[in-house]
């Protein structure tokens, strides 16, 4: 199976309206949401199924029993993620508790236990021919690379043996998310956006995703809203050597599909031609012959 | 109330939707104010800025280091850490940096005391100048997995400047990086974009600023004529909308190069400034009917 990741550093580039038409396009048979902070590509590909539902069990996070507490401070003195208050005994702040078990460890009374905590559920959308695998991770939780191996492996395990592509939307950022969405895959499709930051922001996710020697490939979202810095992108790429995949220009009718619950190719529109040609260009990069073997 | 002091975060679960756009233009029409910049992953405020005579500092965590020549190959280290990131290889432990919480734990437990510590970078920290706004900036090293080291402690250098409005701009996202930043906030701005995946990721901020107890409003983005789904969702919500930005292709260029719009015309220090006003008013109330803020 070979799996395309869209990535972008920024927010808002366009990930999921990309990765939804993608998906439309080549009839994929598995897909999968890793943007699990913010899930998003469900409201357009998933709109009346009801998906099978797990509980993400993330870090166990500490629980101090008043009852047995001797209220010696150890625990607090110990604890690097300042979780640990001492207001009318000592309580753990389970948002700030990152599950480290160094406070239970350190206790002389028994007065601390590690209690495993759901930090998000699983969502599993499938029938005899698709499979698309997301999550929404709960409010405020840490461990999201973790949740994101968790939705990656479902989808892996749900899917056909024979699959041979499998369309992956990442989430914004370069940090463990991003990260754990990154291992295993065969090529990054990166959606660069014509701004100032955009540009900053893409230098910063290539430069994360190059530490995996991932094949990379840059596309431009909205490139006629600054010609200027859409040439700045493509020289970038030219000087870096990386495929530059093709630009989709900025489209009312986009948003308008979106809200209806449609991918930019089920209608008419500039920006869903414009699509078409980057996802051509962009499977021919991820199934360029000589790279290696799959995984 | 302290309406001087006052700390306003700027979030809005989805990226792209104009956290920055707002935050910095808000920073820009205060006489005089700071601004932090706590998306470390992919910082974009002191593009803006350009602040001046930047101090920068780096930022460590401690990561472990074993004594070999000390180390009995117990492996209570190894079945200590929760994060895996210890294993036991050729009969001693490794350490994986990129995966260590720095939680402190193996060193605690190690029964021959054969573990130390060394400070490792993570990012840095800038505070910098530009006109009447002080700017701080968090920047995370690639290839790092958690920037909320760098958060806390732009956080809590902030504080040095109590006397002035603190407008911290946060990631995207509702997890801990968010929590992290909107934790000493006063009052959150939720901004919003007029699309499904806007008031989807609208709907998971409103829970988490709620979750907080924090007081809120939102700022409409990108507004276009006809109907408007992050607004409906405010009015079926009670959600106090603080101010509309409409759609504009000279903000748009604007915002795109890099340029502060109420700095560069009259046009947008008209619409930022009139934002500020209702913020700070809204601010104001929300503190006289939650005294404990």
């Amino acid at each position: 199976m070979k799996q395309l990741l869209i990535l972008s550093g920024k927010g808002g580039t366009g990930k999921t309206t990309i990765a939804s038409a993608f998906i439309r396009l080549s009839d994929v048979k598995a897909y999968a949401d890793c943007d699990v902070d913010a899930p998003n590509l469900h409201l357009i590909m998933a709109q009346h199924t009801e998906p099978e539902r797990t509980d993400y069990i993330g870090m166990s996070k500490a629980e101090i029993d008043a009852d047995r507490c001797i209220e010696c401070g150890l625990c607090k003195e110990n604890c690097r993620f300042d979780a640990i208050s001492c207001k009318n005994g000592y309580k753990v702040d389970p948002f700030a508790c990152e599950g480290c078990g160094v406070c239970e460890a350190v206790c002389p009374a028994d007065a601390v236990s590690m209690k495993p905590a759901v930090a998000g559920e699983l969502m599993l959308y499938a029938d005899d021919k698709k499979v698309f695998s997301t999550a929404q991770l709960k409010m405020g939780s840490g461990t999201s690379g973790k949740l994101v191996t968790e939705v990656k492996k479902q989808m892996k395990t749900a899917a056909n043996p024979d699959t041979k592509l499998a369309i992956i939307d990442g989430s914004p950022g370069i940090g463990c998310p991003v990260i754990a969405s990154l291992s295993g895959v065969n090529m990054v499709l990166i959606v660069a956006e014509p701004s100032i930051s955009g540009i900053s922001d893409m230098e910063r996710i290539i430069k994360t995703a190059e530490t995996f020697r991932t094949k990379i490939g840059v596309c431009i979202n909205k490139h006629d809203t600054n010609p200027a810095n859409t040439e700045k992108i493509g020289e970038f790429c030219k000087e870096k050597g990386l495929p530059f995949t093709g630009r989709i220009p900025f489209d009312p009718e986009a948003v308008k599909a979106i809200n209806n619950g449609q991918t930019i190719v089920d209608v008419d529109c500039p920006s869903g031609s414009a699509v078409k040609e980057v996802f051509n260009s962009t499977m021919k990069l991820l199934f360029k012959e000589s790279d290696g073997a799959e995984t | 109330m302290k309406s001087k002091g006052v700390k306003i975060a700027i979030l809005s679960g989805k990226g792209g939707t104009g956290k920055t756009l707002v935050s910095v233009n808000l920073s820009s029409v205060a006489r005089k104010s700071v601004y932090i910049d706590c998306d470390v992953e992919e910082p974009n405020g002191h593009l803006f800025f350009k602040p001046e005579a930047v101090r920068e500092e780096d930022i460590t965590v401690k990561i472990p280091v074993i004594n070999e020549s000390q180390c009995n190959g117990c492996r209570k280290c190894v079945d200590f850490c929760k994060f895996n990131a210890l294993a036991f290889i050729k009969n001693k432990p490794y350490v994986f940096e990129e995966v260590c919480h720095s939680c402190g734990g193996c060193r605690l437990l190690c029964p021959e005391k054969a573990i130390g510590e060394k400070e490792k970078s993570i990012g840095k920290v800038q505070k910098g100048v530009s006109g009447n706004v002080i700017v701080h900036t968090g920047i995370m090293n690639t290839g790092e997995a958690s920037g909320i080291p760098i958060i806390k402690s732009l956080l809590n250098e902030s504080l040095s400047d109590k006397d002035l409005p603190v407008f911290v701009d946060c990631p995207p996202g509702s997890a801990c990086i968010v929590m992290e930043s909107i934790k000493d906030a006063d009052y959150c701005i939720l901004v919003a974009e007029p699309t499904v995946f806007g008031v989807h990721n609208l709907s998971m901020v409103y829970d988490l600023v709620r979750l907080f107890k924090k007081p809120y409003g939102v700022v409409l983005n990108k507004c276009l004529d006809g109907e408007n789904p992050a607004e409906k969702f405010c009015m079926e919500n009670n959600i106090p909308i603080l101010g509309r930005i409409t759609f504009d292709n000279e903000l748009g260029t604007l915002n795109s190069d890099a340029k502060i719009a109420a700095r560069e015309s009259e046009r947008f220090r008209v619409i930022f400034s009139s934002l500020l006003e209702t913020l700070m008013k809204e601010v104001l109330h929300e503190t006289i009917v939650n005294p404990q803020r």
